[in-house]
């Protein structure tokens, strides 16, 4: 599964338009794939002390050291064992290169720009201020990530100690 | 002036060059006015980096630069032709040195994507009337002849790296031995550039031969050259002291070409050349190095050859690499060791029972292991370029403080990491500002002390173990205890009770942002920044300031710096099931407590005694909420750090072992969320885990205060 999709991202140049769809706590987000440069099963990552508990901790690809950030957590959505399932989506913004823990990856989708909507600000949950727009495929809709706001530090603070509090009980590979 | 950068490659090629030209051309300058005057192979040198300049620019299309590198050229032209006597250096140290500030300052801006628009003309005029003023003293032979020849002809000094005997060599030359040849060249009918490719075959000519000369002459500048050597084919005349078939072999090499005459000719047939060059005259052949130097007319030759020689940061066989291919090379090498240990420590290839498997891993090992002692080797760049830079700095505040201040290098062969090279120019900059400024006194006030007119400021550079002290040390007045306090008092940056600090203390609160005993601003400094950046930037690469002085003696002012950033001697513990490296320099001992050593105080901080001292602890899981670590004193290592005279104990489940391990910053998406205090960053272990170092002076400043 993801051999075909690794391949599908090499082939295609233009890539305008395709995201690359995940799955998380039941919902299907995506990411534009110009930011996605490779997707590997989960590896044995080193906890980082002091930081916000959706950064899991660093882990080594290849020699390179990646901060690897926990979605399910980020969302604020609860916390579960990675499975076999489970994928690290390594994305590159802007100089940052950060790994996404997320549930599974399905498959690349192109949208035509018919079929993104701008979001409609609705509410203003935390997963929300993430979404920038929405993909139509059928009857179903992704949600398409600013990857930009992924990775910004605002709310920072608020989280930062949360880590002991136990939501995030035992956390086992 | 172009706004299209899409030719990025070359720009950068034309940057770094032409700032590379301009810091040795500084550096040539600043050297020749100490020695009192321009040696002829100053002024060709001088002239040489000029053109280099002038070419690049007009290439990339600056035409500031280039109308002020030509101006500058005329100079020197001037006076490499008329050799004036009794001209005033200074002035034209100065005037050159305005230019190349000028330049740089376009260079800067093209560096930052701005458009080099500085306007030249002031510069210009002041080079004109310079350059009029030396004429009407001077007087020219011929004035209508300026400017074809300087179109014409061009001198490259050959530096042959052979050392003293080059003297003797020129001295039998005369006599000849070696042969000397004709050789004519056709080129092939549509090779097109003729010009260009003689020029580049004379250029690798003149490694291998004593004298050449050839037609036409001005190849290099000359387009309708080519036409020309189309036509009449190119002719070389040279003499050296290789054999008949090595030379014959060197031009059998070369492309393009369609009909070759190689013959043997006598020695006199390069008389004519030799003399219409010794004229100095508008000559038609071509020079290429030494006889420039041999020149009978050479007004002080005490000091052409022994300068160049001294200075290190002259021409070396070098070839610039971009700083993220080294990176990159470094983190690959760190990869393949890692690899290298998974492989041959994994239990089933330990299991192989061959003799020659075991002696080839071993010999594996030891190649990566000198590999990457070769990379970081790479890394590591003397401090000479750094030191040299700041002759500038003394020479122009001595100008415009009227002092005099002799500024001593010692050491600056010291080789330090790239990385931390950038990190400690600036530092020392604001130092020298400040011993000039601050702590040399005026002349009167020197001699009034029984001191030397002169002001000595020593700059020096040495390693002590893992780290390289960088010293500098003026003679002056010495830092006022009683002053520095009194203004700590009134900007409200002291800490602790005055009482109770040590000199040294009192002695650092001159690196704390906004301070300043100088009563007025002066140019240079007084106005507070400056030795903050001191301080900032050594911490940025893990190293520390002291400062020691003593009332008229002078001030020390000493900068510790680690040898490299990238390879740390570490001890490697366990908290949890989390790893952490301590660099091994900062551990003085580790041990298990018993219980009755370890006390608490009032406010719960627990502290252990050793041999009648008290020590506090400093539990690493607590403080990073590491979970199922060992809680127990007893039953974990206790692990004493100091630095900066700050000791701590650092609680830890057990040691893992000592390793030597290559330093990795945090990601970056990491260091911007937030600074953890107390690391320093991280590196992988032979297994590929990850290890976080710590950093020793956070962590006992967050358990000692």
């Amino acid at each position: 599964m993801i051999k075909e999709i690794a391949e599908e991202l090499d082939q295609d140049d233009d890539q305008q338009g395709m995201y690359l769809t995940f799955e998380l706590a039941n919902e299907y987000y995506g990411l534009w794939v110009g930011y996605v440069t490779e997707i590997i099963g989960i590896l044995p990552f080193t906890e980082v002390p002091e930081l916000p508990a959706y950064v899991r901790g660093i882990f080594n690809l290849r020699g390179r050291i990646i901060p690897l950030m926990d979605m399910r957590l980020r969302f604020q959505k609860k916390f579960v064992k990675y499975d076999e399932r489970s994928c690290v989506i390594v994305i590159d913004v802007a100089e940052n290169t950060v790994g996404l823990i997320v549930d599974s990856v399905s498959e690349v989708i192109t949208f035509s720009e018919a079929d993104i909507i701008e979001q409609p600000m609705l509410s203003s949950g935390v997963s929300n201020q993430f979404v920038k727009s929405i993909g139509k495929v059928g009857n179903e809709v992704k949600l398409l990530l600013d990857c930009d706001k992924l990775l910004s530090n605002h709310e920072i603070e608020t989280i930062i100690n949360e880590k002991d509090e136990g939501y995030v009980d035992e956390m086992v590979l | 002036m172009t706004k299209n950068f899409e030719n990025e490659p070359m720009m950068e090629v034309y940057i770094f060059e032409t700032t590379q030209n301009l810091e040795q051309l500084e550096q040539v300058i600043i050297c020749s006015e100490k020695n009192g005057g321009f040696s002829p192979d100053d002024v060709s040198e001088i002239f040489r980096f000029m053109h280099t300049i002038k070419g690049s620019s007009a290439m990339m299309l600056f035409n500031n630069i280039e109308k002020a590198a030509h101006a500058v050229e005329d100079i020197f032209y001037f006076i490499r032709e008329q050799k004036p006597e009794g001209l005033d250096f200074s002035a034209v140290s100065d005037l050159v040195l305005e230019c190349v500030d000028f330049i740089k300052a376009e260079i800067y801006k093209i560096t930052n994507k701005n458009e080099a628009d500085g306007d030249p003309t002031k510069l210009l005029d002041s080079f004109n009337l310079f350059l009029n003023e030396l004429r009407r003293i001077f007087g020219e032979e011929d004035p209508q002849s300026r400017g074809q020849p300087q179109k014409q002809q061009y001198y490259i000094p050959q530096e042959k790296k052979q050392g003293p005997p080059a003297d003797e060599d020129r001295l039998n030359k005369e006599t000849g031995d070696g042969s000397c040849y004709q050789v004519i060249i056709q080129y092939e009918d549509d090779c097109t550039m003729e010009n260009i490719r003689a020029y580049t075959l004379v250029f690798g000519l003149a490694e291998l031969v004593e004298e050449i000369y050839y037609l036409p002459a001005d190849i290099a500048e000359n387009h309708d050259t080519a036409a020309y050597i189309r036509e009449n084919g190119f002719e070389i005349y040279f003499k050296t002291e290789l054999g008949y078939e090595e030379i014959k072999a060197h031009f059998e090499n070369v492309i393009y070409v369609e009909q070759l005459l190689f013959r043997e000719i006598e020695d006199e047939r390069l008389d004519p050349f030799r003399r219409s060059q010794n004229r100095g005259q508008p000559r038609e052949t071509f020079v290429l190095s030494e006889q420039e130097s041999s020149k009978p007319a050479n007004p002080s030759p005490a000091f052409s050859e022994d300068t160049q020689k001294n200075n290190p940061s002259a021409a070396q066989k070098m070839i610039s690499v971009n700083v993220d291919k080294l990176d990159n090379l470094m983190n690959l090498v760190g990869e393949l060791m890692i690899t290298e240990s998974m492989v041959t420590q994994c239990p089933e290839v330990e299991m192989i029972q061959s003799e020659n498997f075991h002696k080839a891993s071993i010999e594996l090992h030891k190649i990566t292991v000198e590999l990457q002692d070769m990379v970081m080797a790479i890394r590591m760049v003397p401090l000479s370029t750094t030191f040299v830079k700041m002759n500038r700095i003394v020479r122009d505040m001595c100008k415009k403080l009227n002092r005099e201040v002799v500024l001593d290098l010692s050491g600056e062969e010291t080789e330090v990491d790239k990385n931390i090279i950038e990190h400690i120019s600036d530092p020392l900059m604001h130092i020298i500002r400040n011993a000039i400024d601050h702590g040399i006194e005026s002349e009167d006030e020197r001699l009034a002390m029984g001191k030397e007119k002169a002001g000595h400021i020593l700059l020096e550079a040495k390693n002590v173990g893992s780290d390289v002290l960088i010293v500098i040390k003026d003679d002056g007045r010495g830092l006022n205890k009683a002053r520095i306090l009194e203004k700590a008092r009134q900007n409200d940056l002291l800490t602790k009770p005055e009482e109770e600090m040590s000199d040294r203390e009192i002695y650092k609160l001159i690196l704390l942002p906004g301070f300043s005993t100088k009563e007025s601003i002066t140019e240079f400094s007084g106005r507070g920044v400056g030795m903050d950046v001191v301080t900032k930037n050594l911490e940025e690469v893990g190293g520390t300031v002291l400062v020691d002085s003593e009332m008229n003696r002078g001030t020390t002012i000493t900068l510790k710096i680690p040898l490299t950033l990238a390879i740390v001697e570490g001890m490697n513990i366990r908290v949890g099931k989390s790893r952490y490296t301590i660099p091994i320099t900062t551990i003085s001992e580790s041990f298990r407590p018993d219980q009755q050593d370890c006390l608490m105080d009032p406010d719960n901080n627990e502290m252990v005694m050793i041999r009648g001292q008290c020590f506090p602890i400093l539990r690493l899981h607590q403080h990073y909420h590491i979970k199922n670590a060992e809680t127990d004193l007893t039953k974990g290592i206790l692990i004493m750090v100091e630095q900066e005279e700050k000791v701590v104990c650092v609680f830890a489940d057990e040691l893992l072992g000592q390793q030597q391990v290559v330093v990795k910053s945090l990601p970056n998406y990491v260091n911007s969320m937030k600074k953890i205090l107390g690391l320093a960053g991280c590196t992988l272990l032979p297994d590929g885990s990850i290890s976080l170092i710590m950093d020793i002076s956070g962590l006992t400043g967050l358990r000692v205060q």
